[in-house]
């Protein structure tokens, strides 16, 4: 019996407004700092003021003593139980994955590693009682820079050295690609440490009662976080249950396991009492895993027409002092991504994992992809400028033609469907590309001192992780399928529960317009549920842009089963053949005798009732579905930037920024335009403004967002998007967005400022690519001579 | 995050301000708006003892018409300075560098005496301050005392304030005439300063009779660019003579160096935008 | 302790404050009004703005004692029986994903079009810049005010 199939979908590519706004607009939220429970205490940490050091004593008598402070602990204290933050992703055989202990027991290998910790009766007084703690450190020297980590005289961060892994993979003969190749360009590219910085500063609340324990946690994962907890410390799997209540933007950056969840858990089942622990912002900006942080080395050949022989990468990818949750994996994310939209008969990519005196990094927005994009999209462009070429015309003289669709990269990668013509053409006709370029030759003309530069981003991206299989492939720890359940009402509602756990991106009014097409169920009949284990106990969590490709699949089974259960319980009640019955819009009715139907909530009424049930038939509807995608999604897009730039100061201003992005079929387009513009600000700041810098001393400098410059509204341009469409062969034709923005971005701006700074010899800036910067770059150009 | 305990006083006048300082030694604060000291109490890199809270006194509000100057009072608000009809008409430089502080809820506690008291040679209106030749004036245990903005700002986030005296109020001359411009450079709009140029400019004929320029995180206090208003004073009124002129602007400074610009970059913006901050003013 | 009495969203409380207490953590902690986040500790996000006799302030930057006598406008007490023009503007222009920042962007956003009813997209853009979002991007927030302001809604 084949999957029936919605004829005329409603809801599909409709702009629902978002059921969640409600509360959120009008301040009725529960954030997890909100959650107040009789009793509870608060945690607050001692961390280190030193980049490493061994801790040679811990004395926290005095804090003890302090009034409203029911107890204080150091690492020792919890040395037995704490276990070791996991790594679900030992990326090669031989890697080195050092211990990693929630608080510091012997030594401390980045400012603002957990030492000790203080429950009190409230805030205030756990702040103030962490000052009477007396820590004894024996400062040890840092380690910062992964360019000299491996030199043999570097200090070592842990015994065991600084390299952590070396991961190769290859296809095609890179050797035969670049010897004799007409062209070959290196460059060497910084992608720098960012700081996730979600509105909502991480918090946990831990309680138990007995032998359970229950922990609200800020973040993306709680079913893996809930798995890992039991794995940690030992705790039964099922007397854990883990809830994500409202949650503030995750990023990647709550896609993790935390020192503070572990202790959390731990300090409630000893002290018996609730716990609870909320950072401040500059504590997070220390110890909330970090983005990016790699140099690449990059090398690409071409023939003379331009076409692209081969590709080469060598990346130095910063670990921070410890692997977290899938650290190591980040980078290797990339790895299939550096051929970008382009054909090549060779690639070769080398990733090298160095272990520093800093925060570890982790899964940020793009996670791997936006290190790749940009590598291969500044290099398209410098590859043009060698070859006299339209960057263009580069492009399109390399991409993957429409008519080539699904095509296997050199890579590996089946990238499922795309139009990169009709996407880059619409961005220029959007863009008026001819007119600016036109405006450019007159500015460099007559050496106007506010130059123009147009850049340009074509990428394709893969997400929706993951085919299990091809992550087993990887040696990741988990699985990348997704859950979803759906529960008829006996009054014809319908309950959606998901293995998705949305931060902010609009689940629960997508997946009542997914269900509502399947079901033929009113948009508003439909409550989605999701972040608590206890209520949806099976789940993969989101991040990835994988909730609607792989989620909203899993809601489409779902619903094929509801159908197929209520098509038996309906031939009985219209006393038909099964096979007689015609499904269409939510109810079930006889071929030729449209008259003679029965409804999908009446259905439910009776399976609930089940008085009169066909013999040996189950009296529910209700389904599971869990999907397991047998490729990822690649949406792709074109987007182009125009900067203006002062080069008397150096200052950057974005003119104007056009997006044609081709995420497959939307299902609701106000969340994906919404996707596009939050993923394209995040882009664009790391192009001009953000760096989480480290002093030589190993002190994180910019731990306040006075320093960490999150962009404003006044700050940002406004953007035209767009789209093409090229369905995805999943059942819904959709493809991911969350983290597409971002990808594209941070290159459309680089090369637009390159290009605006050629004339005057600058051939790069390094990010973020602040006023500063331009401007030595020009000088530098200026003084050296060079112009073009 | 959270302020070290300390206790506090809310005095209804002035004389009861001074003397709550006076007692308690060098452990006391005064907060006005708490812009500039909140976050440092949060941060715990400030830890007074005592808070002494000037925001119920009234004789420290108001904005007074003097003949040739304004008498503006210390716990005047940035809103209020961008919005009083006084200061626009006879001092439309401070309000329009206090536009340009933080953001409107800043604005809206901040106070004009609150950011000389603080001292931070990053903050836009000491430069401001020092280029108008304001006195500032301040109630001590010993009673009045007037200071000429070009003795307050001593150091660092040190001023000439005592520890037991309180700034009342701000004397700025009215400079019928003159032009004025604040040149405000920052790597996004919430940012402070990397290098900010107040200047004005009197006109004679096709000329600038005079010109007053005051640097913002040119240094550990704001600073007049002398250099570069003795090449101004005399010049034609004319973008390339202010920008001959302006070249001058870096001499004598001790910019700092951080995130945002190494000194010699800032030098360079000093340059560039007193430049145009003298092309402003002088209506070029 | 010092004593204060503060009005908040229409209702008065009288309490014993620590001088030290942030306004803040009084309005979440001690009058229960959690509708209002904390997101710094650097009065650079806005998302604890509130209104303060009438004007925007961010409540992370205010000790409660300063708000002896003041009259306090939360996210809560914003709604008037129906949606506040801004809210609705909010939700129809899909201006909020995760929506921590949006409970002091749209007090932000009720200040400056009292102050300025009919601002450009420069005017909103530079109003906004106490207010940092990290979902959005600020696109729909930006059209989100400009609809609430062609709306009419002048505070």
């Amino acid at each position: 019996m084949t999957a029936p199939t919605v004829a005329h979908p409603a809801e599909l590519g409709r702009a629902r407004l978002r059921k969640e706004d409600a509360r959120l607009i009008t301040g009725q939220t529960n954030w997890t700092d909100n959650i107040v429970l009789p009793g509870l205490l608060h945690m607050a940490f001692l961390r280190s003021p030193h980049a490493h050091a061994r801790i040679t004593s811990v004395n926290v008598s005095a804090a003890r003593q302090l009034p409203g402070v029911i107890a204080a602990y150091s690492g020792a204290d919890f040395a037995d139980e704490q276990g070791s933050l996991p790594c679900a992703w030992p990326v090669t055989p031989d890697i080195v994955i050092p211990a990693h202990p929630p608080m510091a027991v012997d030594e401390v290998r980045y400012v603002g590693e957990a030492v000790a910790v203080v429950v009190a009766r409230n805030r205030y007084e756990a702040a103030d009682a962490i000052e009477a703690i007396e820590v004894d450190y024996e400062p040890l020297p840092p380690v910062l820079d992964i360019r000299t980590a491996l030199d043999e005289d570097s200090p070592k961060v842990h015994e065991a050295g600084n390299k952590s892994f070396e991961w190769v993979f290859g296809n095609g003969d890179i050797d035969a690609a670049f010897s004799g190749a007409p062209v070959v360009v290196e460059r060497t590219y910084r992608q720098q440490r960012l700081i996730p910085s979600a509105m909502e500063p991480r918090a946990v609340v831990a309680a138990s009662t007995g032998d359970e324990v229950t922990l609200w946690s800020s973040t993306q994962i709680p079913h893996v976080l809930r798995v890992m907890l039991a794995l940690v410390t030992g705790i039964p799997e099922q007397n854990i249950r883990v809830i994500a209540p409202d949650v503030g933007g995750g990023f990647g950056s709550k896609l993790q396991v935390t020192a503070e969840e572990v202790l959390a858990v731990l300090i409630t089942r000893k002290l018996g009492r609730p716990v609870k622990w909320t950072e401040s912002r500059s504590e997070g900006n220390m110890t909330t895993h970090h983005g990016r942080d790699q140099w690449q080395r990059i090398r690409i050949a071409a023939d003379s027409d331009g076409r692209i022989r081969g590709l080469d990468v060598d990346l130095l990818a910063d670990m921070g002092a410890y692997l977290m949750l899938v650290t190591p994996g980040i980078p290797l994310l990339g790895a299939f991504m550096f051929n970008g939209i382009y054909k090549m008969d060779a690639l070769a990519f080398k990733c090298t994992g160095v272990f520093t005196t800093k925060m570890p990094t982790d899964a940020y927005r793009g996670a791997g992809r936006p290190e790749a994009t940009f590598a291969i999209e500044r290099t398209i462009d410098e590859l043009a400028v060698e070859l006299g070429l339209e960057p263009l015309e580069l492009r399109a003289r390399n991409w993957i033609a429409h008519e080539e669709f699904p095509y296997t990269t050199i890579a590996g990668l089946t990238y499922d469907s795309g139009n990169y013509e009709a996407a880059t053409a619409k961005a220029k006709e959007l863009f008026r590309y001819d007119e600016l370029r036109q405006e450019q030759a007159e500015r460099n003309a007559r050496n106007d001192p506010v130059r123009l530069g147009i850049g340009i981003s074509t990428f394709t991206e893969m997400c929706g992780l993951a085919p299990s299989r091809v992550l087993g492939s990887l040696s990741y720890g988990a699985g990348g399928w997704e859950s979803a359940s759906i529960r008829m009402l006996p009054t014809g509602k319908v309950e959606v529960v998901t293995g998705s756990s949305a931060h902010g991106q609009g689940h629960e009014t997508a997946w009542s317009q997914i269900v509502a097409d399947q079901l033929g169920v009113p948009f508003e009949d439909i409550r989605v549920l999701h972040g608590d284990t206890q209520v949806s106990p099976k789940g993969m969590d989101t991040y990835g842009s994988r909730s609607l490709a792989v989620g909203g699949m899993a809601l489409v089974g779902a619903c094929d089963k509801v159908i197929e259960k209520a098509r038996v319980i309906a031939a009985g009640m219209i006393e038909a053949s099964a096979d007689d019955l015609e499904w269409t819009a939510g109810r079930f009715s006889v071929r030729g005798d449209p008259e003679k139907a029965v409804t999908i909530g009446e259905i439910a009424l009776a399976a609930f009732a089940a008085h009169n049930l066909p013999e040996g038939v189950e009296p529910s509807l209700d389904s599971d579905h869990t999907y397991d995608p047998d490729n990822f999604s690649f949406p792709h897009g074109t987007h182009l930037c125009a900067t203006e730039i002062d080069t008397e100061t150096g200052m950057v201003t974005i003119r104007s920024y056009v997006a044609v992005d081709d995420v497959g079929k939307v299902v609701n387009p106000l969340i994906v335009e919404g996707q596009v513009h939050g993923g394209i600000a995040q882009g664009i700041a790391q192009a001009l403004y953000e760096e989480g810098v480290y002093d030589d001393a190993g002190n994180l400098v910019t731990t306040t967002l006075a320093d960490y410059l999150v962009p404003s509204a006044a700050d940002l341009p406004s953007y035209v998007t767009s789209r093409t469409e090229s369905p995805s062969d999943n059942r819904l034709g959709v493809k991911g967005v969350g983290e597409a923005g971002t990808i594209a971005s941070t290159p459309a701006v680089v090369n637009a400022i390159i290009d605006a700074l050629r004339p005057l010899g600058v051939s790069d800036v390094i990010m973020p690519c602040t006023p500063e910067r331009v401007w030595r770059a020009i000088q530098s150009a200026q003084q050296s001579g060079a112009t073009s | 995050m959270i302020p070290s305990k300390f206790d506090y006083v809310r005095p209804s006048s002035l004389d009861e301000a001074v003397r709550a300082l006076a007692d308690a030694g060098d452990d006391a604060k005064v907060i006005a708006g708490g812009q500039s000291l909140l976050p440092l109490l949060r941060l715990r890199l400030a830890n007074p003892e005592l808070l002494v809270d000037v925001g119920g006194i009234d004789e420290l509000r108001g904005v007074t018409d003097e003949g040739d100057s304004l008498l503006i009072g210390a716990r005047t608000t940035h809103y209020q300075l961008v919005h009083d009809p006084l200061i626009a008409e006879h001092c439309g430089l401070i309000a329009e560098t206090a536009e340009t502080v933080a953001d409107p809820a800043v604005r809206h506690r901040g106070t004009f005496g609150g950011s000389l008291a603080h001292g931070d040679p990053a903050g836009d209106l000491p430069a401001v301050a020092l280029a108008l030749d304001a006195t500032l004036i301040a109630r001590g245990p010993g009673g009045d005392r007037e200071i000429p903005a070009a003795d307050f700002f001593v150091d660092y986030l040190t001023t000439a304030l005592e520890p037991a005296e309180v700034l009342t109020g701000i004397r700025v001359p009215k400079l019928p005439g003159w032009g004025y411009r604040y040149e405000k450079f920052h790597r996004t709009a919430q940012a402070w300063a990397t290098v900010g140029v107040a200047a004005l400019v009197q006109r004679s004929n096709g000329q600038v009779a005079n010109a007053r320029i005051g640097l913002t995180n040119m240094g550990p206090v704001p600073v007049r660019a002398t250099a570069a208003e003795d090449a101004a004073t005399g010049a034609q009124a004319s973008r390339d003579s202010l920008r001959a002129a302006a070249s001058r602007a870096g001499e004598g400074t001790e910019p700092p160096a951080d995130l945002h610009g190494a000194p010699d970059y800032r030098r360079h913006l000093a340059r560039v935008l007193t430049g145009r901050a003298l092309a402003a003013a002088a209506g070029v | 302790m010092t004593h204060i009495t503060v009005t908040v969203d229409g209702a008065r409380y009288a309490d014993d404050v620590e001088p030290r207490m942030l306004l803040v953590h009084y309005l979440r902690e001690v009058v229960g009004k959690t509708g209002t986040p904390i997101g710094c500790d650097t009065s650079n996000c806005g998302a604890c703005t509130v209104l303060m006799n009438g004007e925007s302030v961010k409540s992370c930057a205010v000790l409660a004692v300063q708000a002896d006598g003041a009259d306090i406008t939360t996210i809560e007490g914003l709604a008037n029986g129906e949606l506040h023009p801004l809210q609705r503007a909010f939700h129809e222009m899909h201006a909020l994903q995760c929506g921590y920042c949006t409970p002091g962007m749209i007090i932000a956003a009720a200040d400056l079009l009292r102050d300025n009813p009919h601002p450009t997209e420069r005017e909103v853009r530079e109003g906004l810049e106490g207010n940092l979002c990290r979902c959005t991007g600020y696109e729909n927030i930006v059209r989100a005010v400009q609809r609430a302001a062609e709306a009419g809604a002048t505070s």
